[in-house]
């Protein structure tokens, strides 16, 4: 950053006050001539600063707009690469919740089945117990505990399959951690080198004298008209946000609901 | 009892027709957005939508609306489940005439609670 933004003090405005002093001087002589030569001098240490000004604006500012954009000499940019990284995660995390949702919707009926054979074979294990079972019923009751516990011993494998891939799909959270974190590292820098253009274009209206009234009024305008507008999970709750579903019950009930 | 299940993540859609199929709710069908869901709306007897509010096309509140100025839809109940969490969001939701809101990320026990309050109002 090479913004100067003490341009009016020192060798300029001395240099300038000496001009004056000696149009003011010239003038209570009478000298018409030198005194319009003068205000032509000074009209040129006037332009010239601002020319100098621009200048070093004009490089810095192309400078921080490089370091924004550009990564390297290739043509891919930090924000593309950024924006594939993110396309990234979005497909690593939706991948991870297909997989996961896969193995939950396998593993219903497996569970379904062991709590369903095991309903029944408890009844009629109560009715062996209670002496209400005959020769028959009894060999076949044998025959499919026996068939349960071999299909038990399957389904409990299988679970223990399909439970173990479960946690193998959180594998995304270390890798789509990592990237966040340099997405997020990206937007910190990003933000520094915003913050410069902004005082390098406060640079630019210090030497010019230009204001900016109309863009102030403009803004308060706009968040007096919010629209309802969604925008996504709230990260930290505050006054205008609810934190849980007893809030939403809360409001939504003082609402007459 | 015939839902329609509005999300543009196909994993939420998922969650929500997997616990509906849980409270025994199993005749569901799906659309990614308002823009698809309101002609199937129009044209479906749908008795119950399910919808989130944050979606490309049409929003799930422009959907609300859209069905509560529809003359043959106005009385469908419609639940919202979403991870808008303003005031001032639930409240427009309300005006707008949701019959029931549910934060993300939610509970199976909530969603329930919910979808059984709303028929309970529906049919008194």
């Amino acid at each position: 950053m090479h913004t100067n933004r003490e341009i009016n003090t020192n060798p300029l405005s001395a240099e300038m006050k000496t001009l004056a002093e000696n149009l003011l001087s010239e003038l209570d002589k009478g000298d018409v001539k030198s005194a319009l030569a003068l205000v032509n001098t000074l009209n040129s240490v006037r332009d010239q600063t601002l020319f100098n000004e621009i200048g070093k604006l004009t490089r810095a500012l192309h400078d921080s707009i490089r370091n924004i954009d550009i990564d390297g000499e290739n043509t891919s940019s930090d924000l593309d690469y950024t924006r594939n990284k993110l396309t990234y995660v979005l497909e690593m995390t939706g991948k991870s919740a297909n997989t996961t949702l896969d193995l939950a919707d396998a593993s219903v009926p497996l569970v379904n089945e062991i709590s369903e054979s095991s309903n029944e074979l408890s009844k009629r294990w109560q009715q062996f117990l209670r002496r209400e079972l005959s020769p028959d019923d009894f060999r076949e009751l044998t025959r499919d505990i026996g068939h349960y516990l071999d299909n038990t011993a399957v389904h409990s494998n299988e679970l223990r399959d399909k439970i173990s891939q479960i946690v193998l799909a959180q594998d995304f959270q270390d890798l789509t951690g990592q990237i966040i974190h340099k997405v997020a590292d990206l937007i910190i820098d990003v933000e520094k080198r915003l913050v410069s253009l902004v005082s390098m274009a406060a640079s630019v209206d210090q030497i010019t004298g230009i204001s900016h009234e109309s863009a102030k009024d403009e803004n308060t305008k706009s968040s007096d008209q919010l629209d309802i507008v969604a925008d996504g999970p709230q990260i930290n709750s505050s006054s205008s946000t609810v934190s849980n579903q007893d809030d939403v019950d809360d409001l939504l009930s003082s609402l007459g609901f | 009892m015939k839902i329609l299940i509005v999300d543009d993540f196909s994993t939420m859609r998922r969650i929500v027709k997997n616990l509906l199929r849980d409270l025994g709710f199993t005749n569901t069908q799906e659309a990614d957005d308002g823009t698809t869901a309101l002609p199937m709306l129009q044209n479906g007897d749908f008795d119950f939508l399910v919808t989130d509010w944050n979606m490309p096309g049409m929003t799930g509140l422009d959907l609300l609306k859209h069905v509560r100025a529809d003359e043959r839809l106005k009385n469908l109940p419609v639940l919202m489940v979403t991870a808008e969490a303003k005031r001032d969001q639930i409240v427009a939701a309300a005006q707008a005439g949701v019959n029931g809101y549910v934060v993300k990320p939610f509970t199976a026990a909530v969603l329930k609670e919910k979808i059984d309050k709303i028929f309970e109002r529906v049919e008194s």
